[in-house]
């Protein structure tokens, strides 16, 4: 053991001579990521950049939030040339602290409108539709609510799953308070905690709630279903949109900005370019069952297309959904959070 | 000198947390350290981790007692069965038992018996017990291990029955043992974030994890990570308190003897029975829930990216096991030799280090390795000296209790023969407390193996870990691609908790 330690100790020695003698920034031609968006759905597309560009890309996986806190720690000494976030909150925030520059016009321009935030600093690189989740066996699909206001029924009385600590949920609510105010907004919350609202860590976590028997509807986001399809193709869950227009049905976007600091802009330009090609939407479309951010591509037979879910979401501002402090204060006040 | 080090950097985190507390104005700091809501996580948080604490220490006990005392066959395979639960990740191990439970659960479809769902309290509670109380099972069991058999003898033969030897003699020589444990599983579990989240049992953990994740608000998370600090200074004093004036080595030369192998008898069934359910729920059912993760969809193209994960964990986790337990041996030494309030406070502080959410504990290394040492910022060194660091207290207990046990005469023989301080540190004391050591590095290496937050932010970009797969594969509802990477888990550290282990078996 003493041995042991000292061979330790003269390792680490090592160790650190070597890796102080590396600066942290790396070569030029790199660029450094911070994702907030797991591997598993950007790996791919990360590998086939590398190879088409020539261009090494390094990669710091983790939660959204907890990098935009790190981002938000590090400031201007950020080793991230590009965030790359699950939810239009994180970007926000870290828009707020005027961390990101400025994207040029042939970026923004390949997207809708609504798809990139007004001081476009950062744009949508795919989305994902808010659903109603239900049993199979439990529910009929005739009785199933119209509008998130019908949960808050007596019939749904302790049947109803949600996730208020989930990003999804929160951009949800925060939408939801644009298009109906905030009384409405905490009315409901109120009422649907009353009625026995479940709440659960996440979306995965409510689908196999419902499988489990624990709940009977979730409020969510469309893909997770599809991954439970995947494995096992009796997975007792089914899901739909609720009425056209209905706050229930909102689109959320995952996005993408540069940082003020960026070593290799040029890199992150084609980065971003490259998320947003024709063909590499497809792939989003098909693999991950993401909605893509273009109008051009087809979707999977079955599953509703993007124009479509555009009609049904309500119109909102991507700006209006980055800003969370009073959705979180109205989720503390109704002991939510 | 290192002591001193250890103190100084272990505070940073906490100076770091009152900067952004103070940082919001007063008025909304009252607003929100008196909320109605803090006392309900309050109540809960203490709920839980008492709860667990006797939960652990009933099956920590007698865990130790038969693989150490008892004529029970296999022992060597049972202690390291009752460590491998701490390999397990919280959640992964609340996966299981939701799994395993409900409507749907496996206990459903194999039996057609529908078990209620496990959750909140008792969910919590439970999926806690099977991968804390190691902590327990091995501090007891190097305790028991290193008794001086004498006492009990001569209890013996002054009449007494092993039962009563047991309750008068063995047990209360346990206490520093006990102590140390129970004070890690206490601060395991008011830090605990994976199991409370899943099992939806709402605790302050879980409340700074959702502030972090909700709100990008470094303020409020602050102020809840100091009231959990708070909590933990209570319980250190209340640890002190208890430790005070014990000491538990010999004092006449006394002989080197293993303690006797008792037979089992008529109580042979239970303990089979007790040890059996123990295995099949804290190992068994994880490690089942994990293989059939993997039969629903094998890749063999994640194999490279599972030995690249591999090589990183290992590469951050092994040094700081080594390191955090180099560390433990002079602080734990002051505070047993030379006993005074800065001693023990400096061999305290490390505890707070411990007891500091990681993710607060990883942005105060941010901040501060940015301001002070910008070079070291996300370098592998940095990894490891921060997971050394943070898991600091898990390595102190082990070897304080086993310094209890050396007499500091042997030392000073040593030095009255010439030798020098350190020397006779190493000839006389260290080879008693290797014990001790081997137990530290285990437990510094399997929560550095599982660690999430510290490892997210601090690592150099591009650096992969095994937990950090199965995190982000499990959080896309993924657990096929998650379950290689778990399995990875439990197998390493089953060879590195082996190899600690098969030290001390040859040694014998």
């Amino acid at each position: 053991m003493t041995c042991c330690i000292r061979h330790f100790v003269t390792c680490n020695i090592i160790y650190l001579i070597l890796l102080l003698s590396f600066p942290v920034g790396l070569a030029a031609q790199t660029l450094t990521i911070y994702s907030g968006r797991s591997k598993v759905l950007v790996e791919p597309l990360i590998q086939k950049f590398e190879q088409e560009h020539g261009i090494r890309v390094n990669v710091r996986y983790g939660s959204s939030t907890q990098l935009a806190v790190a981002l938000l720690e590090e400031g201007s000494r950020t080793p991230a040339d590009v965030f790359w976030a699950q939810d239009a909150g994180a970007l926000g925030a870290v828009h707020r602290e005027g961390m990101f520059q400025k994207l040029p016009n042939e970026l923004t321009s390949i997207l809708p409108g609504r798809l990139h935030n007004s001081g476009e600093t950062w744009v949508a690189t795919s989305g994902r539709a808010r659903v109603i989740a239900y049993s199979i066996p439990r529910v009929d699909t005739t009785a199933l609510p119209e509008t998130i206001f019908e949960l808050t029924d007596t019939k749904w009385r302790n049947r109803v799953g949600w996730a208020p600590s989930n990003g999804s949920f929160q951009s949800f609510l925060t939408s939801m308070r644009q298009l109906k105010g905030n009384d409405t907004t905490l009315q409901w919350l109120l009422d649907m905690k009353d009625n026995g609202a479940q709440s659960y860590i996440n979306n995965s976590a409510l689908l196999q709630a419902i499988a489990a028997g624990e709940i009977d509807i979730a409020l969510t986001n469309h893909y997770y279903l599809y991954r439970f399809q995947e494995t096992n193709s009796l997975f007792p869950v089914n899901q739909t949109y609720f009425r056209s227009g209905d706050p229930g049905n909102m689109v959320n976007v995952a996005g993408i900005g540069i940082l003020n600091n960026a070593r290799n802009r040029e890199a992150a330009l084609a980065f971003i370019g490259f998320l947003l090609e024709k063909e590499n939407q497809q792939w989003v479309t098909d693999e991950v069952y993401e909605y893509p951010v273009r109008t051009d591509i087809t979707m999977v037979p079955g599953r509703t297309p993007l124009l479509d879910i555009q009609e049904l979401s309500p119109p909102l501002d991507l700006d209006d959904l980055s800003n969370l402090d009073q959705t979180l204060n109205m989720l503390r006040r109704s002991g939510l959070l | 000198m290192p002591a001193i080090l250890v103190g100084i950097s272990v505070l940073v985190p906490l100076l770091y947390l009152l900067l952004r507390a103070f940082e919001a104005d007063s008025e909304l700091s009252m607003e929100l350290v008196f909320r109605y809501r803090n006392l309900e996580l309050l109540y809960n948080t203490l709920l839980l981790a008492l709860s667990t604490l006797l939960a652990g220490t009933l099956i920590a006990l007698p865990m130790a007692w038969i693989t150490t005392r008892s004529d029970i066959p296999g022992r060597k395979i049972l202690t390291l069965l009752g460590v491998l639960p701490l390999a397990i990740p919280g959640y992964v191990m609340a996966y299981a038992l939701l799994g395993f439970t409900g409507a749907n659960g496996t206990v459903a479809m194999l039996f057609g018996i529908d078990l209620p769902r496990l959750s909140g309290f008792s969910g919590a509670l439970t999926a806690i017990s099977l991968y804390t109380f190691p902590y327990l099972y091995l501090n007891f069991r190097s305790a028991l291990a290193g008794l001086d058999p004498s006492l009990e003898e001569v209890s013996r033969s002054l009449g007494y029955r092993p039962r009563v030897v047991f309750f008068r003699v063995v047990l209360p020589q346990l206490r520093p043992a006990y102590y140390a444990g129970a004070l890690i599983i206490f601060l395991y579990v008011l830090g605990d974030f994976g199991a409370v989240s899943l099992m939806r049992f709402e605790t302050f953990s879980y409340a700074i994890y959702l502030q972090y994740a909700a709100s990008y608000d470094r303020v409020y998370a602050a102020w809840l990570a100091l009231m959990l600090l708070t909590l933990t200074s209570t319980a250190l004093v209340v640890e002190y308190r208890l430790l005070r004036g014990l000491f538990f080595h010999r004092i006449g030369s006394g002989n080197e003897k293993r303690a006797n192998i008792i037979p089992l008898g008529h109580w042979k069934w239970p303990a089979y029975i007790f040890v059996t359910i123990l295995v099949l729920l804290s190992i068994f059912l994880p490690l089942s829930t994990i293989l059939y993760w993997m039969i629903e969809a094998f890749d063999a193209g994640q194999l490279a990216g599972l030995r690249q994960a591999l090589s990183g964990s290992a590469m951050a986790s092994a040094p700081a096991a080594l390191l955090a337990s180099a560390l433990a041996v002079p602080l734990a030494y002051i505070g047993v030799r030379h006993p005074s309030r800065l001693t023990r406070g400096i061999e305290r502080i490390a505890y707070l280090g411990y007891a500091t959410p990681p993710l607060a504990f990883a942005l105060s290394l941010i901040f501060f390795t940015l301001n002070a040492a910008p070079i070291l910022y996300q370098t592998l060194s940095l990894l490891i000296v921060a997971y050394a660091l943070h898991f600091l207290a898990e390595a102190i207990g082990p070897v304080r209790s086993s310094l209890y046990q050396a007499s500091p005469r042997l030392e000073e023989a040593a030095r009255s023969l010439g030798y020098g301080r350190l020397k006779a540190f190493f000839l006389a004391t260290f080879p008693i407390m290797r014990n001790g050591l081997i137990v530290s590095a285990a437990f510094v290496f399997m929560s550095a193996m599982k660690e999430l937050p510290i490892t997210f932010l601090l690592a150099p970009v591009g650096y992969e870990t095994l937990a950090v797969n199965v995190w982000s594969y499990t959080a896309e509802a993924m657990f096929a691609q998650a379950a290689p990477y778990a399995l990875v888990i439990l197998l390493f550290s089953t060879l590195f908790v082996g190899l600690l282990f098969a030290k001390e078996w040859t040694s014998r």
